[in-house]
């Protein structure tokens, strides 16, 4: 990876980690509720008499709403997904550049190396096929 | 693209449009239940074209090249990720991002459409978050104008040869806070104020667009992020879903 490259990815974590701990320094005593739920106090403040005409499956299975901490869960489980799927093939990926890499550097230098008599450990080479 | 594929997707079209005229219908996540029932069924036949031709185009991107579906995972991934991630914003409200950006940019649209309507119907069942009445007006908001608006966005921003990895922050930021445009607009003509249905898309978007801003150039930042590894590490990949034609990294 370039230097460039990290300097831009160090500047962009800091601007997202200051973007959202920022609000939550600030704006003391602040709810931080959901902005869907804001979006359905408006709708209740349009449409007074409007009553929701479903209820989402797993709260009426459960027959109430889903606690807070199943719901935290949830959320977790479905950021794990993700993550983990980002984290494999991305480390895949990075193991692949490597071993590309060290063949690239492995072959040219191999007769060279053995006339030095400085051996390649045996699964080197084996990997680089 | 086959004769019978482009057969279904002109049905679907004609379906749709037909659909969105009919007079008799009186439509982030528009909540369960909030959403008249006509407004659910037309918006999910709104949506409806644009799962089939993700489907397709999916299709085509696999039988292409199999090994395409190594980064269509990650960005389905990153959609997972980001839209499980609830932020604290500006407003004192939290809110969050819809993560379609990267595979906008990578796949195109309509792809996106698919992996977008998954994640909204994991979140729809097991977390009551958006729900699956409204899965229609949700799944056009997030996985059809926001993508669409991003692809849009990074052509146009490639075009004017502005430098690449600006093109791809505009895109996800864009099409993120578009996203939430469509969903006051949604709620808008559901929910028209007495005044009218403008005054009432102000409200929806006075509430979702401070939020959303911040949230916008977050989730521009990781996406660009996640771009700048996958350039680095994942050339042939990204080269084989059409994103480095021909450009030297």
């Amino acid at each position: 990876m370039k230097h460039s490259d990290k300097k831009a990815i160090a500047v962009m974590l800091m601007v997202t980690v200051l973007l959202i701990f920022v609000p939550l320094v600030v704006l003391k005593g602040a709810e931080f509720g959901g902005s869907d739920d804001a979006g359905s106090q408006v709708a209740e403040e349009i449409a007074v008499d409007y009553e929701p005409w479903f209820h989402p499956v797993l709260e009426t299975i459960i027959g109430g709403e889903i606690p807070g901490e199943v719901e935290s869960l949830m959320f977790c489980i479905q950021t794990g997904i993700g993550v983990g799927i980002i984290a494999f093939f991305m480390g895949r990926f990075v193991e692949r550049k490597k071993w590309e890499n060290r063949c690239k550097s492995v072959q040219m230098p191999d007769i060279s190396e053995k006339e030095k008599g400085t051996e390649l450990k045996h699964d080197e080479k084996n990997t680089c096929n | 693209m086959t004769r019978g594929q482009k057969k279904l997707l002109l049905a679907s079209v004609v379906f749709a449009v037909f659909l969105g005229i009919a007079p008799n219908v009186s439509a982030m996540h528009v909540m369960e239940g909030y959403l008249p029932l006509g407004f659910c069924i037309a918006w999910g036949f709104v949506s409806l074209p644009f799962l089939v031709k993700g489907f397709f185009s999916i299709q085509r991107k696999l039988q292409k090249n199999r090994k395409n579906i190594t980064v269509l995972a990650m960005s389905g991934a990153f959609i997972f990720v980001i839209s499980s991630l609830k932020i604290p914003s500006v407003t004192g409200s939290c809110s969050h991002m819809t993560g379609t950006g990267l595979g906008a940019v990578l796949f195109g649209p309509s792809a996106v459409s698919v992996l977008g309507t998954i994640v909204l119907i994991f979140q729809a069942v097991l977390l009551g978050h958006g729900g699956l009445t409204t899965l229609g007006a949700n799944t056009f908001s997030m996985a059809a104008a926001g993508p669409f608006l991003s692809y849009g966005v990074y052509r146009f921003c490639r075009k004017c040869r502005i430098n690449r990895r600006v093109g791809v922050f505009l895109a996800a930021a864009l099409g993120d806070l578009f996203t939430y445009c469509i969903t006051s607009f949604q709620l808008a003509i559901a929910y028209p104020a007495e005044e009218g249905m403008l005054v009432s898309m102000v409200k929806f978007l006075g509430v979702f667009a401070p939020t959303q801003l911040p949230l916008a150039i977050v989730e521009g930042c990781l996406t660009v992020i996640i771009m700048i590894t996958l350039e680095n590490y994942a050339q042939p990949e990204l080269r084989s879903a059409g994103y480095l034609e021909n450009e030297k990294v």
